[in-house]
């Protein structure tokens, strides 16, 4: 497929792929149809993928996916009845000559994608449906990619597309900005539907792709909304972990924790991002969870070692942390901040408090802080429960190794 | 618009703070100035409380007779209560709704769209 203007397949499927959720958005205005709007830009991939090898890119390749999706989608709507009717009805709300309007492919309509997040991320539907279909809609990625990223068959994660744009369309979940009052119920999930994308990607070597899908979100979504503070926080947090992934996986794809990992590997410029948004944060001192946890990070990132590491700052945003969300998983993190400052068996005391037994962190945190008081065999045990439960299998292999390391195993 | 249901769902045996006849009537008032505004704005269809599960009848073919029974059709602790039909621009607008029944009743409420009745 490689055409003379040096546009090869894979080149398309990335443009179209960056620029297919911008498309869908502005369709599902026009049109109010979900289904109409995807069936609609996956054609114009085919298109694309016929003519832009031959012809080369399209000098804006955005425009040039949403006119060419939008008269595909008019011409198959005229051709059955009920299509007919949507165009009817179209047609009364836009002035134009019986069409949508033509201009909406041009000037800025970010909007559109702010609309749809929205829409992806209604509370209204499980958590599952709101990271699929922000993924398969915005992040422009196809159902089985979606479904490998959540390590679920395709059947399965197509049916929880479909089911989820049945819901939208039968109970009319709406495509709009929520307004201000209606934001503190409303962004919470939209944040965590991110930060759920990142955190799949960052737990395997294999998916690490879900990060930087994660962290273009968080910009759009950060552009689009400049004046909510945990907007900014949750990508300041997300730029100053991802700054630090390259170190977290040895060569041979084993894990590395924190105090091990090669600082010099860790990405200066996102650093340098992440911390400026954290001072901007900062000065306009509206503290939320995002915001506090991005703090946390930006001050390991100050530091060149752990033992050098300002823990006493650490804790007390652990503090505040723990004020907005006072969850067990915030202690946990509180008590390992504790325990570098006033030692593992005060730390041991506060983790043996939390009820958080099928958490893999929890086990493996208990067993750091035997191991450091010296107690191998209970240290051993914890590692192994840890390595149990551990989600993927770059944890569980470091956990196991940790639970017969010397110094660890009393064998 | 469209339509949907607002089911109000009580559960047997749930430990709830006893009310006095005043709070009850409290309640009540409500209730009904809920309903009042509901009216006013043109969303309210219909609306009706239901006696208990206890009051219920079920009809059902059997070997081409229709046969009678006591009891409702589903043994559960949770049962219907009662329920508002009501017309709405979209679900946020039906939730807004719901929020504001389950506030008063504090009863879970089952929002529910009707089947073709999108205009």
């Amino acid at each position: 497929m490689d055409g003379e203007a040096g546009v090869d397949q894979l080149r398309v499927e990335r443009v179209f792929r960056l620029e297919s959720g911008r498309s869908v958005a502005t369709l599902v205005r026009i049109f109010g149809d979900i289904d109409v709007a995807e069936d609609a830009v996956q054609e114009a991939f085919a298109v694309a993928l016929r003519r832009w090898p031959a012809d080369g890119l399209p000098p804006n390749p955005g425009a040039w996916i949403t006119t060419t999706a939008r008269n595909r989608a008019i011409d198959r709507l005229r051709r059955d009845t009920r299509g007919r009717e949507l165009l009817g009805e179209l047609a009364k709300v836009t002035p134009a000559d019986g069409e949508p309007e033509a201009r909406e492919e041009e000037g800025p309509v970010e909007d559109d994608r702010l609309r749809l997040i929205f829409t992806c991320c209604h509370p209204a539907l499980s958590t599952e449906a709101q990271v699929a279909l922000t993924l398969r809609l915005l992040g422009g990625l196809a159902t089985e990619d979606v479904a490998r990223a959540f390590l679920v068959s395709e059947s399965t994660m197509a049916q929880r597309l479909v089911r989820a744009k049945r819901k939208i369309n039968a109970a009319r979940i709406p495509y709009r900005v929520p307004q201000d009052h209606e934001l503190p119920e409303r962004l919470p999930p939209v944040l965590a539907v991110i930060y759920l994308i990142y955190n799949a990607g960052a737990a395997d070597l294999a998916r690490g792709e879900l990060c930087g899908e994660a962290i273009r979100l968080t910009r759009l979504v950060s552009l689009l909304m400049p004046d909510e503070p945990e907007v900014g926080g949750l990508l300041a947090l997300l730029l100053l972990i991802e700054s630090r992934r390259g170190a977290r996986f040895a060569s041979d794809g084993s894990l590395v924790l924190l105090r091990d990992q090669d600082r010099s590997c860790w990405e200066r410029s996102l650093i340098d991002e992440g911390q400026a948004i954290v001072r901007a944060c900062l000065r306009r001192d509206h503290p939320g969870p995002y915001q506090l946890q991005a703090a946390i990070n930006a001050v390991h990132a100050d530091a060149d070692s752990v033992p050098s590491t300002d823990w006493r700052q650490i804790v007390a945003l652990y503090d505040q942390l723990l004020v907005v969300a006072p969850t067990p998983v915030v202690a946990l993190n509180r008590a390992i901040a504790i325990g570098e400052v006033d030692g593992p068996a005060a730390a041991l005391v506060l983790v043996d408090a939390l009820d958080l037994n099928g958490y893999h962190p929890f086990h493996a945190t208990r067993a750091d802080l035997l191991r450091r008081l010296g107690r191998r065999g209970e240290a051993a045990r914890a590692y192994e429960r840890a390595a149990l439960l551990a989600p993927s299998a770059a944890e569980r292999d470091f956990l196991a190794a940790q639970a017969v390391a010397p110094g660890v195993s009393s064998h | 618009m469209a339509q949907y249901l607002l089911s109000v769902h009580s559960v047997e045996g749930t430990p709830r703070e006893p009310m006095t006849d005043e709070e009850m009537q409290e309640s009540y008032k409500r209730v009904l100035t809920l309903e009042e505004e509901m009216k006013q704005s043109g969303a309210w269809l219909f609306s009706g409380r239901l006696h208990g599960p206890d009051a219920a009848t079920v009809v059902r073919v059997s070997d081409g007779e229709v046969l009678t029974t006591d009891g409702p059709f589903v043994e559960s602790k949770e049962h219907l209560a009662g329920f508002y039909i009501i017309e709405a621009a979209d679900l946020d607008a039906a939730l807004a709704w719901g929020s504001k029944v389950t506030r008063i009743i504090n009863a879970p409420i089952e929002v529910r769209p009707f089947a073709g009745t999108k205009s």
